[in-house]
């Protein structure tokens, strides 16, 4: 294509190119500030004029979150119940999707069609109900609240068994023939025919959770139980406006979903836009 | 919506064979099997029923109930809907929300389309550019909205903020962005165009790549114009994908909570007031239930009007 585009063409393209780079400035630029505001002390962060660059690396913002704020306790929680929603939501989704995608049996199309009517059903309709029901179980401020309610993925079933559609049927009856019981089968044949799937999910799962703001902020009432999500915003009181080590928290609680993108770009992208699906 | 999961490795259907192999599985004990497929589901189907069917019926229940923290809830009919129509403030909510989600529809959208055309047309030549912008433009979305919040927070900053410093730079009058109530709701839109302008002209260049090459090129060769090219040929193709584009950034657009909450509190004078902030408000501040579900299932109509829309012009564009 870049044979014979011409003089117009070539002008177009430089063109075209200046404007994309434009926006992808303006993408960056915040990010870039971010990073770069965690290592300003409050003095020049709020100092006129403003710069973009810090004049030295300041560390001070760093020791703050570390020594006097519970950050790396938020983290662990953050780790501990992205790790367990993410595990317990694939086993569930893995499991039911394979029965809707391998087996015949009754009222097999209606519970598939509730599950799919639920997919885009806002999660505001239930959040009152589902607090009171924290508070009747007595979850409220602990992990079960943060992790259990939302193990039951629509998405999830709708993505295993589009995946586990693909298994070949002569497979699975084999294994039966030989003696397998219909658990092992699923462990031993279908967990590992369904790794695409699974990473799919668990990109899905594990970001949804790390980024997830509301629910946290309704259940969780001491610091101690904080995420990195309840717990940034947190540091910006009516008195202390600690906006140097709430950047620096910032950047580091968005690294290990940027370290997970690197490294799973493309998976990632799908989990993404798989995501997108349940509105 | 299988069109767009299918092309992400998601293998096609079923295999044939599974016709052949029918008769055998019926011939098999039929006691052990019957069951084996529901102990699958059973795990799925309890969290499911306790933590999303339930509350989702107890919602609707609690909806014509009037309930104030822990009291007795008391049947109050469609008093908590009819509120609604005369709540000031639930009604600039659903008008901010619906403004936010026209520009959805009307900025947001025609702007991923446009980068998406630009990313895959001849403007960029090389694959290693192509996904190099890809991926600049799609890192917001990996970014939680909290620290979104976070940091446009300090960008929008009115005294030490680096928008305003940069329009002092060249020599513009600078704004109290997220104090004015005329300034606070675009500057917020601002924010969700820079969130979700990647991940949209994502999903349309997953649209686009659907379309053979070859239609393109047939109409160019016949000497239409790549306007033309684009009006006749690539666009009524791309009309399934603008359609779930557009669709899911409205629905979306109706649940905004974070970054209006984080940013502005709904405020100033409800200038950013979201219908998610609001029924947070009124659920979780003020205590009131009852009306809060009725916000809750007003939210749910709404999605469930747009997805039923989605659906009926899906029909509508495969049998043109």
């Amino acid at each position: 294509m870049t044979v014979g585009i011409g003089v117009r063409g070539r002008i177009l393209q430089i063109l075209g190119n200046a404007i994309l780079l434009v926006g992808v400035f303006l993408t960056i630029m915040p990010f870039v500030y971010m990073v770069s505001a965690s290592f300003k002390p409050g003095s020049e962060l709020f100092s006129i004029p403003v710069r973009v660059l810090p004049d030295d690396l300041y560390l001070g913002n760093y020791e703050l979150l570390f020594g006097e704020t519970s950050f790396l306790r938020w983290f662990a929680n953050s780790v501990f119940v992205a790790l367990a929603r993410t595990v317990i939501a694939i086993t569930l989704s893995l499991m039911a999707g394979y029965a809707f995608a391998k087996f015949e049996f009754r009222f097999k199309r209606p519970l598939f069609f509730l599950v799919i009517a639920t997919l885009t059903l806002p999660l505001y309709v239930i959040l009152v109900p589902l607090f009171s029901m924290m508070a009747t179980l007595g979850w409220m401020d602990t992990y079960w609240a943060l992790i259990l309610p939302f193990t039951a993925q629509a998405i999830g079933i709708f993505l295993a068994r589009q995946q586990l559609l693909g298994i070949p049927n002569e497979l699975l009856e084999a294994a039966r023939i030989d003696g397998a019981s219909e658990w092992g089968i699923f462990t031993r044949i279908v967990v590992p025919l369904a790794q695409p799937v699974i990473a799919v999910m668990g990109i899905l799962f594990f970001t949804a959770s790390w980024n997830d703001y509301i629910w946290p902020l309704i259940v969780l009432t001491s610091d101690e139980k904080f995420t990195v999500s309840l717990g940034l915003p947190s540091l910006i009181g009516p008195y202390d406006q600690e906006y140097g080590a709430v950047m620096a928290g910032s950047f580091l609680g968005t690294l290990p979903i940027v370290i997970i993108f690197l490294i799973f770009q493309r998976r990632f992208i799908e989990g993404i836009m798989a995501g997108a699906l349940k509105g | 919506m299988a069109w767009q999961l299918s092309r992400n490795g998601a293998v096609a259907a079923a295999s044939a064979p599974a016709a052949v192999l029918r008769p055998a599985r019926a011939g098999r004990a039929p006691g052990r099997r019957a069951i084996t497929p529901y102990l699958f589901l059973a795990p799925f189907f309890i969290v499911y029923a306790i933590f999303l069917l339930y509350p989702v019926i107890d919602a609707f229940r609690l909806s014509f109930n009037e309930r104030i923290g822990i009291s007795t809830p008391t049947f109050v009919g469609l008093e908590n809907y009819r509120t609604l129509f005369e709540d000031e403030r639930y009604l600039k909510a659903l008008l901010n929300t619906t403004l936010y989600a026209g520009a959805s529809l009307f900025i947001l959208s025609p702007l991923a389309l446009l980068l998406a055309l630009a990313v895959r047309s001849f403007l960029v030549p090389s694959a290693n550019l192509k996904s190099f912008y890809r991926i600049a433009y799609f890192l917001p979305n990996i970014t939680s909205f909290v620290v979104i919040a976070l940091m446009f927070g300090l960008v929008f900053d009115a005294n030490y903020g680096l928008l305003n410093a940069f329009l002092e730079a060249i020599g513009q009058p600078t704004h109290n962005w997220l104090r004015s109530e005329d300034l606070a709701l675009p500057s917020i839109v601002l924010v969700a165009i820079w969130t979700f302008l990647g991940i949209n002209s994502l999903y349309f260049l997953a649209g686009l790549q659907n379309i053979p090459d070859e239609l393109s090129e047939a109409a160019q060769l016949d000497g239409a114009t790549r306007f033309q090219v684009f009006w006749t040929v690539t666009l009524p193709l791309l009309k399934p994908t603008i359609l779930f584009v557009v669709v899911q950034a409205i629905i979306f657009s109706y649940q905004i909570f974070d970054i209006p909450f984080l940013m502005t509190r709904g405020g100033p004078s409800d200038a950013t007031l979201t219908l998610a902030v609001y029924l947070y408000e009124i659920g979780f501040q003020r205590f009131d239930q009852g009306y809060a579900a009725a916000i809750g299932y007003s939210l749910a109509v709404i999605s469930i009007l747009l997805a039923g829309l989605q659906l009926l012009l899906f029909r509508a564009f495969r049998d043109d």
